[in-house]
């Protein structure tokens, strides 16, 4: 049984009431006690139908931009660190552009770009396979479009992890708590037998505040509403060629690559 | 009866262990526990109260939690109204804990009298205690 | 009834007690599991689902396969299944209890599975697939128990076991086309990604299932007075061949679909799974076990001779249970998660705990299927001679 404030009130003004002996005074105390509506979200909160981002790939030129932003995300976010790959945990992480890309397989292509680190993430997809899947709705997708994890109803399934063709869900093998390097005390830990990953830092987005990954990054990851026309991400996509991990699958990904061309691929040696 | 001697001895003995809780227990009881509100923080509070009255927090935090779990995590609601009017961030660690920096002497007093251990803590970070 | 299982020879409590030994040392190997967590198992990141969802997916294809008594004895007459319908129907309930058990050890919070039906979710498979498999095992139970009481006393079932019996029969088609559907349909999958998913699903089963209940009847004929019938094993024998043909075939399609289209992402779980990728083939030895075992069985199970006579059949069962053993209960699991959606390799080989844990499933199915075996055998040895209209 579940009984809230509103109710609770109620069965101590029935019993008040029941102790007085009097039925007129019922109105008086319900009444006094409750509000209309006990939860809302943050005044401050950034708001949006679809979120998506905007990785520019030009805008990574040393190893530090990468390591700056996974750092950020691995921090707040108290991400163990395990030395094993196969218990790996990642939110943000980078693979090669090969390995990101598989479909734009190109023999000849410069080596600098097959190689070049791509930072990957959740894709927040439009049409998510995890959630589709989810026999709790443990997964599930977010008014705004983050596809959220809430991992208090998670029963370590991992059908999830099956579904996502991004390999961006992590399931914790074991205890996560010995492996996090230091703990931030303001944000929870997971526990072994669940299913995480990267969330849009949905609890920095509730106070107004980038996810760290996009404070991070300079200028190299945007962050916005995708269903805003005036909004920045839509001008960039508007003048950029942009790619996305596997649209193919019709799964409708998030995140948005500018690669940029033969300029940035040459670089792109220096950066591994 | 066949067996009789049997019979009674075997059920001498289930009794015997049936109620062995209660004659193990005899003159044992724990004190009630007394969960302190005791510190830095709540010493601090001009009006030392909770974000609802102590009566409801104390039979109700379980559920209270349970919603704002819900609202924070499902529905983005982060704000919740008090019934006094007050706002409060939806947070356990951010918010309950803030006040309550003494996880042992607060939740757990409680929950080991009454034999629980809820899961709460197998992610959320308990405050550092001194001790 | 259950009392007939209370008493047995000294063989039958040897069986039972060693059955108890594997239980016990997979129950010890389990709370380890569930203390650290599935990290003591060879899953990982990249293949997240290994032996328990493979024996999972296999063993919902056995407890379906009792359809294949229950069609020809309730559908069309088919006499000579009388007696073995009822083996049929028990290594089905046993069989949805190990699938049960199965889905259990590998979640990764196992003490919050009523969250399943708490917050129902209609549009996941797994959600689908929990309630169909719950009410096959309800359904073969009260129909396997209802008409073994009635037999005990000599009566006919009662009349409402009949419709019971015909919507058991498209529920057993039912739950293991939602367990292919569990694999069909996921994005990037490519080699679950398929339509014949499920037909390929219901063909392995329906060779695997009779298979093993062949080598069932023959242990039953062995430490019983109980016979079920050299007719009806024999006929059992056809269902299989042509089963396995068919499952042969299906194979064959999905070797064919990805090597002349010529996709890699459709041919490389294949050349994972049968010649190694990238320098990994830890499954190649295992995949070839499964592929010469089912030609040798397919053979024997089309030439007449071997299938007639009841050695060569046994061995040719034997071989198509190992054979799909491999293929459903483990490689397919394996290659669909094999090469990884970045294109790279990570290989699994399941563990000790993880092995012994799924030995005591299969302890506590073996038990669960002695027991009901043994009333059913205790019911007919004593009513020998009567014959009961089912």
């Amino acid at each position: 049984m579940s009984i809230d404030r509103r109710d609770f009130l109620k069965m101590i003004g029935a019993s008040a009431v029941f102790a007085l002996g009097g039925m007129g005074v019922v109105d008086g105390i319900v009444k006094d006690n409750v509000e209309a509506e006990q939860f809302r979200p943050e005044p401050g909160a950034l708001l949006a139908k679809q979120w998506a981002m905007v990785i520019d790939m030009r805008k990574f030129k040393t190893e530090g931009d990468y390591k700056r932003i996974i750092s950020a995300c691995n921090n707040i976010h108290n991400i163990p660190d395990f030395s094993d790959s196969k218990h790996e945990v990642k939110w943000i992480w980078t693979d090669t552009f090969e390995h990101a890309f598989p479909e734009q397989e190109q023999g000849y292509a410069p080596e600098s770009l097959k190689e070049m680190p791509i930072p990957l993430l959740c894709n927040h997809c439009e049409n998510p396979p995890c959630v589709r899947v989810c026999p709790t709705k443990a997964t599930f997708k977010r008014k705004d479009g983050l596809v959220m994890q809430d991992m208090h109803r998670c029963i370590g399934c991992r059908f999830c992890m099956a579904a996502c063709p991004y390999g961006s869900r992590s399931f914790n093998w074991t205890d996560p708590r010995p492996h996090i390097k230091k703990e931030n005390p303001d944000y929870p830990t997971r526990m072994r037998g669940v299913v995480e990953k990267c969330t849009f830092c949905v609890e920095r987005l509730a106070e107004g505040k980038m996810p760290a990954c996009v404070e991070a990054s300079n200028g190299a990851m945007m962050f916005g509403d995708l269903s805003d026309p005036n909004s920045e991400i839509r001008k960039v996509l508007e003048s950029n060629y942009t790619i996305r991990r596997k649209s193919e699958l019709g799964t409708g990904p998030n995140i948005y690559y500018i690669i940029g061309g033969a300029d940035n691929a040459r670089e792109g040696a220096k950066r591994e | 009866m066949y067996n009789g001697g049997k019979i009674l001895l075997g059920i001498f003995v289930f009794l015997a262990l049936a109620t062995y809780p209660f004659y193990n227990n005899i003159g044992k009881a724990n004190a009630r526990p007394e969960p302190s509100t005791d510190t830095p923080a709540i010493q601090k509070l001009a009006q030392k109260k909770c974000i609802e009255p102590e009566a409801f927090m104390k039979s109700e935090h379980m559920q209270l939690l349970n919603q704002w779990r819900d609202a924070a995590v499902r529905d983005g609601n982060r704000i919740y109204v008090a019934g006094d009017g007050q706002r409060y961030d939806i947070s356990l660690q951010n918010t309950c804990m803030k006040c309550h920096s003494n996880k042992k002497e607060f939740c757990d007093s409680c929950h080991n009298y009454a034999g629980v251990s809820p899961y709460c803590w197998d992610c959320h970070l308990a405050p550092k205690e001194g001790k | 009834m259950l009392e007939k299982a209370l008493s047995g020879s000294r063989n039958y409590w040897t069986w039972v007690l060693s059955l108890l030994a594997v239980i016990g040392v997979g129950v010890i190997f389990y709370l380890r599991q569930f203390d650290y967590g599935l990290g003591v198992t060879g899953m990982s990141r990249d293949v997240s689902w290994g032996l328990y969802i493979g024996q999972f997916t296999f063993f919902v294809g056995v407890a379906a396969s009792a359809v294949m008594l229950v069609i020809p004895f309730y559908l069309h007459n088919y006499k000579k299944f009388g007696r073995m319908v009822i083996l049929g129907e028990f290594l089905a309930v046993s069989a949805v209890l190990m699938c049960m058990l199965f889905i259990f050890v590998d979640m990764g919070q196992p003490t919050r599975v009523v969250n399943m039906f708490l917050h129902p979710t209609p549009n996941s498979v797994m959600f689908f697939d929990a309630v169909v498999l719950f009410g096959y095992l309800l359904l073969n139970i009260t129909i396997g128990w209802t008409s073994m009481n009635a037999e005990k006393k000599g009566f006919a079932p009662p009349a409402w076991v009949k419709p019971l019996v015909y919507i058991s029969i498209p529920w057993a088609f039912s739950i293991h086309t939602v367990t292919a559907f569990l694999y069909a349909g996921l994005p990037g999958r490519e080699y679950w990604l398929t339509a014949i998913m499920a037909a390929r699903f219901l063909a392995s089963a329906f060779a695997a299932g009779p298979a093993l209940l062949i080598i069932l009847a023959i242990i039953v004929r062995k430490v019983s007075k109980f016979d079920p019938g050299k007719e009806a094993i024999k006929s059992i024998g056809k269902i299989v061949a042509y089963a396995m043909a068919a499952n042969v075939f299906f194979l064959l399609l999905e070797v064919f679909t990805a090597f002349y289209s010529s996709i890699p992402g459709e041919k490389n779980p294949f050349f994972y799974l049968y010649a190694g990728l990238q320098g990994h083939g830890r499954l190649v030895l295992l995949m070839w076990t499964s592929a010469i075992l089912a030609v040798i069985s397919l053979v024997l199970l089309i030439v007449p001779k071997t299938r007639n006579t009841e050695k060569t059949l046994l061995a040719a069962c034997g071989a198509v249970f190992a054979s799909l053993w491999i293929d459903k209960g483990f490689g397919l699991v394996v290659g669909g998660f094999v090469p990884n959606p970045f294109g790279t390799i990570t290989e699994y080989w399941p563990t000790i705990p993880e092995s012994f844990i799924v030995l005591a499933v299969w302890a506590i199915g073996a038990l669960v299927l002695t027991i009901l075996y043994k009333v059913a055998i205790s019911i007919r040895e004593e009513n020998a001679g009567i014959e009961i209209e089912h």
